[in-house]
């Protein structure tokens, strides 16, 4: 069942996403961490659909926030992010998925891994923490290609200083001026340092490019993580980008 | 009635290539699965069928592979929308694994490594329709796409396709697997667009 979203609002994060606000008067209600199927239909009936993560709250305003990436040979994403203006309508169905998720109802530590824009369905439950009644632990691992490529930047800030989320950054092309650290790829002492020791049985939600995903899921069970408290979400080619 | 997007044309698939409804062209191979690949070393693997209790047939991975095997090629279709076309395979048919077990159950739930489970109707790997594949465009099928074995049944969704396969045990009721309960449609036919349950 397609669904009629209104465009609300636009944001760009960064050089090559945007985040679309939509309204969807309809809209049944999700949970943080699912999907969206988003279509566009030609004059002439030609259509074509894709997928994208939800990046807002569940939230009693049926309001749906997605972050696209502009992919340079995609056939969705660059209507998305360069042609369409607020008030034109767009097609939903969803909300899909119903395995990584995050519920407010989960107490135990939650350990966050994505990868550039990976962050989106990651940044969708940090949100529904925030604005739950919840005392869950979250950390948040991020790697990113610079800091100019960092999604959601201001507001990250804003719930770390809120005591939301603890974040550590990973810069694998070029790092801020007076950062502490070289660039680096997520390595075991990162996934050492930076994350919730396996012996709290958090539950990882990693989600990034797939050879991303594979990398840091590894990782995870070389340190002693259960294979059924990683959940991972893989998106675009298999080849590194 | 859609709703039309104001400048949007889109980018055509090629004249007379036959896809299911919303479904696009990829030459990329994605991969989704919903937690780490598993390491399963060669020595340990098996291939069990069974009918939940009792083991029905039993291959570890020198009998298997001492199977008749078969090359084809099709095309696959994921239910994240993207399809691939004239993708070749070797596998071992389930027309040739089935003919080794007696049974009168009509279902199958597909068991993989790491512990995923899909359902599939008997009837849907009879008839030279699926096939445990491990060798994909001439190499070893890779771990992230579902080494050392995976089940192909390619006139599903892809999600159907178990990756790591390790047995089939059969069921005289169709239930729903991993991905079923989830979310995605009991059966999965891409040409009828049966993506999500309650459809």
């Amino acid at each position: 069942m397609w669904r009629v979203g209104i465009v609300r609002a636009l944001h760009d994060e960064t050089a090559s996403a945007r985040t679309l606000t939509l309204d969807v008067p309809d809209w049944p209600g999700h949970v943080a961490g699912q999907h969206v199927d988003v279509r566009l239909t030609a004059p002439d009936g030609y259509s074509a659909a894709r997928s994208y993560s939800i990046a807002s709250e569940p939230n009693p305003e049926k309001r749906l926030e997605i972050t696209v990436e502009r992919l340079p040979d995609g056939e969705v994403s660059p209507y998305l992010t360069q042609q369409l203006i607020v008030g034109d309508q767009l097609e939903i169905r969803g909300p899909i998925g119903g395995w990584f998720v995050w519920r407010p109802e989960q107490a135990e530590p939650i350990q966050l891994i994505a990868g550039g824009s990976g962050i989106v369905p990651l940044m969708a439950m940090i949100r529904s923490r925030a604005s739950a009644v919840s005392s869950a632990p979250f950390r948040l691992l991020y790697s990113v290609r610079e800091h100019g490529a960092v999604f959601y930047r201001e507001e990250l800030r804003r719930l770390t200083d809120r005591g939301v989320v603890h974040i550590t950054y990973a810069f694998t092309r070029a790092v801020p001026q007076d950062w502490p650290l070289p660039t680096v790829r997520i390595n075991a002492d990162i996934i050492a340092n930076a994350t919730w020791p396996a012996t709290l049985s958090p539950t990882c939600y990693v989600c990034g490019p797939t050879s991303f995903v594979e990398n840091a899921s590894r990782l995870l069970t070389v340190s002693g993580h259960r294979a059924q408290e990683i959940r991972t979400e893989r998106f675009g080619p298999t080849r590194d980008r | 009635m859609p709703i039309i997007s104001r400048g949007f044309s889109g980018r055509r698939g090629a004249e007379g290539v036959q896809l299911p409804p919303g479904q696009y062209v990829t030459t990329d191979f994605p991969v989704l699965s919903a937690g780490p690949t598993p390491n399963v070393p060669l020595d340990q693997w098996e291939f069990v069928i069974d009918h939940g209790a009792s083991v029905l047939k039993r291959w570890n991975w020198k009998s298997f592979r001492d199977l008749p095997t078969e090359r084809f090629t099709t095309d696959i279709h994921c239910v994240t929308r993207w399809s691939k076309l004239g993708t070749s395979w070797e596998g071992v048919s389930l027309d040739t694994i089935l003919a080794e077990v007696d049974s009168a159950d009509r279902y199958a739930m597909v068991r993989s490594y790491g512990g995923y489970t899909t359902n599939v109707p008997l009837e849907d790997l009879k008839s030279h329709q699926a096939w445990v594949a491990f060798r994909f465009e001439g190499q070893d099928l890779e771990p992230e796409h579902g080494g050392p074995a995976r089940l192909l049944v390619p006139h599903l969704y892809f999600w159907k396709s178990a990756k790591w396969v390790r047995g089939i045990t059969l069921v005289p009721q169709d239930k729903p697997g991993y991905w079923e309960s989830n979310g995605y449609h009991l059966y999965g036919d891409p040409w009828r667009e049966q993506r999500y349950s309650g459809e």
